[in-house]
């Protein structure tokens, strides 16, 4: 299949490609840009393990082609932590256990990365919703809800970290 | 030896973050930052990717294949079927229940979604897109799903490979469909105490075909080095050195050149126990090929083909005084195993741990006799965050305590109160045959009534009732059987179920320690290492745990059925205690004073009575390689491979209030109560959040998920979409609490809690609903519990117009 150039930022890095127009953008992330922090799920949009940051939108990579990604500014859990620190929410998850087999991790840490910036003083249920498109199998939710919180507060009192 | 102030013991002893600690887990750091190493994040130079044709039918033969369109995808390497695993006598591999299994399907297929071809490429897309030429005629044939319907005179014979066989693995057959029967109990006693019973009660309970779905699906990476002749199988494995052993019965490699390594793994959940098509067909095409083969599945053959559990069809008895005072359970299982005999359970036991069905209570007689047969279904019958069908056990006796309180007019939590087994009971030796090791089970029942007020929440429901409104209270008062187990009861292909640690203390005083066991994220690296620190004074941060390779860990069978706590965490002790041993020896001779002079302060010995004379832990391990008595060995390590005395009996008390709205079945969870008794708790933490896991679990399996098939053996919803998996929206907020009673056989006193709240928890959901129709006379639903469902009762009771 003819291949296609793209180029797009990926964690504030410029990166130029070919890729098959079919390619989705989780293998392009996992097997091109060699990023494996965001997991595959179920390849059907199901399960938010796959979420990626892009244009200022969390978006589920195994339902975006990479070439839908040209020109864009994407995120992924691996440029979450900036300046040699965690990001809160990275800490907000070690601090709360809101992790245990850490399969779901990367696109929690995603999707609330962007979620506490459309909505950084959330209740609890505010969170809940906001992570319905994304599933775990292990926490049962609650910690995961804490972490979020933690993360708010924290954000909150010394504001945001610098991308 | 040093001769200072020392900081006072309880300031030593939280600077070790041992046992007790709410400690951080260590796993974090690389799991928040995108560095896990999950299967899938594995390159090895020159990895293909293999992947599977499957059968559209759930009962057909295979009258030809062909593969010549598929193997002309440009990057295709290779297709392999059962006619190329044939020679190699892999075509089929044998079960850990004693059965066989296809591994491509050979001549026949029986199951929908079964793996007929091996199709091996360059990357997923080539085949992705050549799977979809290879051509296969079949033949279909008539299907047996209903399992009441598998033993009939006229059912198609499934497995034509048993024909002439009296056995499939486990005993006796007595229809070409039947797998065994099994029975336990005193069945004399039994039937007599029904017999002059004042009350009995019978109820058909099914407990409906469900599966683990961790987050990540399985696979594997197998790759053969030709030259040395030695397979290195990395894959998504809970009991790496069992994959091992089998691997090298099945492939006939010589054990010591299999490496099997299971790096980080998404969750398992008891789906990640057995060896499946996909591991055999990746490691064969490896050999074939040389290069890597990369597996991994997809959602949809993950839900519809890998190993099932329970899909246990129960009818349950009682006999009761009329004060409610139970006096036998007999109870008749249809088990329903799929296309093979391939569940995972200690070899001798065909229902596993089931006869721990008597639960909580003292029942004087009880007899069980479980029949298994084979349908057009996927195999399995795995223990989907349970101890070997305990959570079967325990949905049995805890619907059929409320179904007899139904039947007396009594509320179910007196009727429980009368029943319990009392503290002086303890050990108490159950109708069939287990020795239970600890508890205190009024204390908890109370505990938790009082926690939620009980009394307030049934006037509320009474007065609800009167309204026409539907709430339901369900208790479970469950206990369980964990830590498979003593060797004496349980083995795998022969070998004991032990399980192991090897410790080794540096010169500088930390501490690698090595186990059978393997994390799928219960955060063994943290707790191995706080039962190590207590032990031995070390700080757990300065001890590293590894598990999941067969090169490196000491043998062992892995982690499910909650046994890495009960018995590689007892091990973890034991071999930290040889290690003291020996350091009190070094430790004399460095004080040059008799051992008999020496005691054991947290961090280090002291001489009796003198607090400063002291030599620590950390000095005691630079000696052990530099300044040992004469005739010892230098170095400072052990290996304990521990065989349990007993299993351990983990206990709890949940309360769940539902309301149920009449007009669309919809159920909302309004609170939800857990106190569990794990004796010691190693991380309160860790436990906490093992209960929320587990009891989500257990919400999502009482209220919603289900396997199901039509009568043509299509599995219907086997994606995401269809098969519940609750988002954090529908998930209850959980409530937990606690007794402790020490086990008093494990070395710290621990029982093992990850399985407790799936255990307890489903029996709490499902009798919170069901009571919420009791006053209309309704006894039982069967799970889930939809709205679909329960409003088809509010219709069938004429309560939602
Ligand atoms: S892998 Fe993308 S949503 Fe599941
Ligand atoms: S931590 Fe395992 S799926 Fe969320």
């Amino acid at each position: 299949m003819a291949k296609q150039k793209i180029a797009l930022s990926v964690n504030g890095k410029k990166i130029e490609a070919s890729v098959e127009p079919r390619t989705l953008l989780v293998h392009f992330l996992r097997e091109e840009l060699n990023l494996t922090g965001t997991h595959i799920g179920c390849e059907t949009s199901h399960c938010g393990a796959c979420t990626v940051d892009l244009n200022g939108m969390s978006v589920k990579s195994c339902t975006v082609l990479a070439v839908q990604a040209d020109g864009g500014d994407l995120k992924t859990v691996e440029g979450l932590a900036a300046g040699g620190k965690l990001h809160p929410l990275q800490e907000g998850f070690m601090q709360e256990h809101g992790l245990q087999c850490g399969f779901c991790t990367p696109g929690m840490l995603m999707r609330g990365y962007r979620m506490l910036q459309e909505n950084p003083n959330p209740s609890d249920e505010d969170i809940r919703w906001g992570l319905s498109g994304n599933l775990c199998r292990c926490t049962g939710y609650q910690n995961i809800v804490k972490s979020v919180q933690y993360a708010a507060d924290k954000i909150r009192k010394e504001g945001a970290p610098k991308p | 030896m040093t001769d200072v102030i020392v900081a006072p013991s309880k300031e030593r002893e939280a600077g070790l973050a041992g046992i007790g600690s709410h400690r951080k887990r260590k796993e974090d750091p690389r799991l928040i930052q995108g560095k896990g190493q999950f299967l899938d994040d594995l390159k090895l130079p020159g990895t293909v990717f293999g992947d599977f044709v499957r059968s559209p039918h759930a009962h057909a033969k295979i009258k030809a294949i062909r593969a010549d369109k598929a193997k002309a995808v440009p990057g295709i390497i290779a297709v392999l079927t059962a006619e190329d695993l044939k020679p190699l006598n892999l075509h089929w591999m044998p079960t850990l229940a004693g059965d066989r299994q296809a591994v491509l399907a050979h001549e026949k297929v029986h199951f929908q979604n079964q793996e007929v071809a091996f199709v091996v490429g360059e990357d997923r897309y080539a085949v992705a897109d050549a799977i979809q030429l290879v051509e296969v005629d079949y033949e279909a044939l008539p299907v047996v799903i209903d399992p009441k319907k598998a033993m009939a005179p006229n059912a198609p014979t499934l497995r034509d490979d048993l024909t002439g066989k009296d056995n499939a693995g486990q005993g006796p057959r007595r229809h070409p469909n039947h797998i065994f029967n099994w029975s336990v109990g005193d069945k004399a006693a039994t039937d007599k105490a029904f017999a002059g019973a004042a009350v009995t009660v019978k109820e058909d309970i099914a407990y409906q075909r469900v599966f683990p779905c961790p987050l990540e699906t399985c696979g594997c990476v197998a790759s053969m080095d030709p030259v040395r002749g030695e397979l290195t199988l990395y894959g998504t494995f809970q009991a790496p050195h069992v994959v091992r052993t089998v691997v090298s019965l099945i492939a006939g490699l010589p054990e010591h050149k299999i490496h099997v390594i299971a790096q980080d793994i998404g969750g398992g959940f008891g789906g990640k126990v057995g060896a499946y098509p996909g591991y055999i067909c990746s490691a064969v095409a490896s050999i074939v090929i040389g290069r890597p083969v990369k597996w991994v599945e997809s959602r949809m053959d993950n839900l519809s083909t890998t190993a099932f559990a329970r899909d246990y069809h129960m009818t349950g008895e009682l006999a009761a005084d009329k004060d409610g005072k139970i006096r036998a359970l007999r109870v008749y299982v249809l088990a329903d195993h799929g296309a093979f005999n391939a569940h995972a359970q200690p070899t001798k036991w065909p229902a596993g741990l089931f006869s721990i069905v008597t639960g909580s209570y003292d029942i004087g007689a009880a007899h069980v006799a479980v029949d298994g047969v084979f349908t057009n279904k996927a195999p399995g019958g795995v223990a989907y965050r349970c101890s070997f069908r305990v959570t079967e056990a325990s949905y049995l006796i805890e619907r059929m305590v409320d179904v007899l309180a139904l039947k007396l007019g009594m509320d179910p939590a007196d009727l429980r109160r009368k029943n319990l087994i009392q503290p002086e009971q303890f050990p108490y030796k159950s109708a069939l045959g287990w020795e239970y090791d600890s508890g205190v089970y009024p204390a908890a029942l109370e505990k938790a009534l009082k926690a939620v007020d009980y009394k307030g929440l049934r006037q509320e429901q009474a007065e609800k009732r009167k309204r026409g409104e539907l709430m339901g209270i369900g208790l479970a008062f469950f206990t369980e059987i964990v830590g498979a187990g003593p060797t004496r009861n349980c083995d795998i292909l022969g070998i004991g179920m032990f399980d192991s640690c090897e410790i080794r203390v540096h010169p500088t005083g930390s501490i690698i320690a090595r186990l059978g066991t393997k994390s799928t994220g219960q955060g063994h690296e943290t707790t191995y290492a706080q039962i190590i620190a207590s032990e031995l004074g070390i700080p757990s941060d300065d001890i590293m745990i590894e598990e999941g390779n067969t090169d490196t860990a000491p043998y062992g069978l892995g982690t499910y059925g909650s046994r890495s706590t009960p018995v590689a965490g007892a091990a973890c002790a034991q071999a930290a205690r040889t290690i003291r041993e020996k350091a009190k020896k070094i430790a004399a001779h460095m004080m040059e004073v008799s051992e008999t002079d020496l005691e054991w302060d947290v961090d280090r010995f002291q001489i009796k009575g003198v607090p400063q004379k002291t030599v620590t832990m950390k000095q005691i391990a630079m000696a052990a390689y530099s300044n040992v008595p004469a005739g010892m060995q230098h170095g400072l390590e052990a290996t304990n491979y521990y065989d349990p005395p007993n299993f351990t009996y983990p206990f709890g008390a949940y309360i769940c209030v539902v309301d149920v709205d009449r007009f669309t079945g919809e159920t909302k969870v309004r609170r939800f109560y857990a106190l569990d008794d794990c004796g010691t708790r190693i991380n309160p933490m860790i436990i906490e959040g093992q209960v929320h896991g587990g009891l989500t679990e257990a919400f999502a399996i009482a209220m919603g998920q289900e396997i199901v098939y039509d009568e043509t053996g299509n599995v219907l919803g086997a994606s995401l979409m269809d098969y519940f998996v609750p988002t954090s929206v529908e998930t209850p907020v959980w409530e937990t609490d606690f007794t402790v009673t020490p086990s008093p056989h494990h070395p710290i006193g621990a029982k093992g809690v990850g399985e407790s709240p799936n255990v307890g928890g489903v029996s709490a959901f499902s009798n919170a609903v069901i009571d919420a129709f009791a006053h209309h006379g309704v006894t039982h639903m069967p799970m889930p519990h939809t709205p679909w469902r329960v409003s088809e009762v509010c219709h069938r009771l004429g309560i939602d117009k």
